[in-house]
């Protein structure tokens, strides 16, 4: 007999699978994004079958949101087009899929059989905004501080990096050049 | 009730796909993206490990992964538009030299 939870997890993993490999299939980087977008929503999912109220909310507002948005707009700004193969391409394709499959293979046959496959509850455990938030202040208080410094020192080099060039020594070129 | 191999399996392959991704494209956007689907699925293992041990330090990681994860694309697209600006191409098989 098959549970709620179960086809619910099942119906949330077979989008993930079928959004990643579909961002293998697609060649335009537009399409590869959605279908990123399609993965992230079903992990979502999948993070409230585990309990997992706060990280779910996250992984949508951050990641399907704010990380995805970025990589659209990246997208749209340089124009890209559909790749197109090369040799390089060609042989990657040639050992990759079938070093994928083995490596996925490989991977399930050794989980399944060597775990004790005890199932997890749904909500075995709180959590909630207020308990990750507990935790997240006192016990990594400084992992949580480090973070904030490592945000700022991104914000600025990305600012670096994504700004126009200039020559050392000559004043910066006016914008409407 | 789902097993907690269930989810392994599930992250692995998601895992096993965005390392295909990164070797198999050729655009370097698409090549990025790969990389944010293998942070999902070590996410997923962590979820899952903490509810399956009820510590719930493993939701915490998965936060900083989030935090991590965001400030790599901020400076790798960041790089990706200088090396647009510089080569006019997102080909990485056309960006193999370190001086223009």
């Amino acid at each position: 007999m098959i549970s709620v939870h179960l086809l619910l997890f099942l119906a949330f993993g077979g989008v993930a699978v079928a959004g990643a490999v579909n961002l293998l299939v697609q060649r335009h980087p537009i399409n590869s994004a959605l279908s990123l977008i399609a993965v992230m929503a079903a992990l979502a999912g999948e993070y409230l079958l585990l309990g997992a109220e706060f990280v779910a909310a996250l992984q949508v507002i951050v990641y399907a949101g704010a990380i995805m948005v970025l990589f659209v707009f990246v997208i749209m700004l340089l124009n890209a087009g559909e790749e197109e193969r090369t040799s390089g391409s060609r042989v990657a394709i040639l050992f990759g899929v079938p070093g994928m499959l083995l490596g996925s293979l490989l991977v399930a046959w050794v989980v399944l059989r060597h775990s004790g496959t005890e199932a997890v509850a749904v909500g075995a455990l709180p959590g909630s905004p207020k308990t990750i938030g507990q935790m997240l202040f006192h016990e990594f208080l400084l992992p949580f501080e480090v973070t904030s410094i490592l945000i700022l020192i991104a914000i600025m080099g990305a600012v670096v990096l994504a700004s126009k060039p200039t020559v050392a020594g000559s004043p910066p070129k006016k914008v409407n050049d | 009730m789902v097993p907690l191999s269930y989810y392994l399996v599930l992250s692995g392959i998601l895992f096993a796909c965005g390392v295909a991704g990164f070797l198999i494209k050729r655009n370097i956007i698409t090549i990025f993206m790969s990389i944010e689907l293998m942070l999902n699925g070590v996410n997923l293992s962590f979820v899952a490990f903490a509810a399956h041990w009820k510590v719930l330090a493993g939701q915490i990681f998965v936060f900083f992964i989030l935090v991590v994860a965001a400030a790599e694309a901020a400076v790798g697209l960041a790089i990706i538009i200088a090396i647009y600006r510089t080569r006019e191409t997102l080909n990485v098989d056309q960006v193999n030299l370190l001086k223009l």
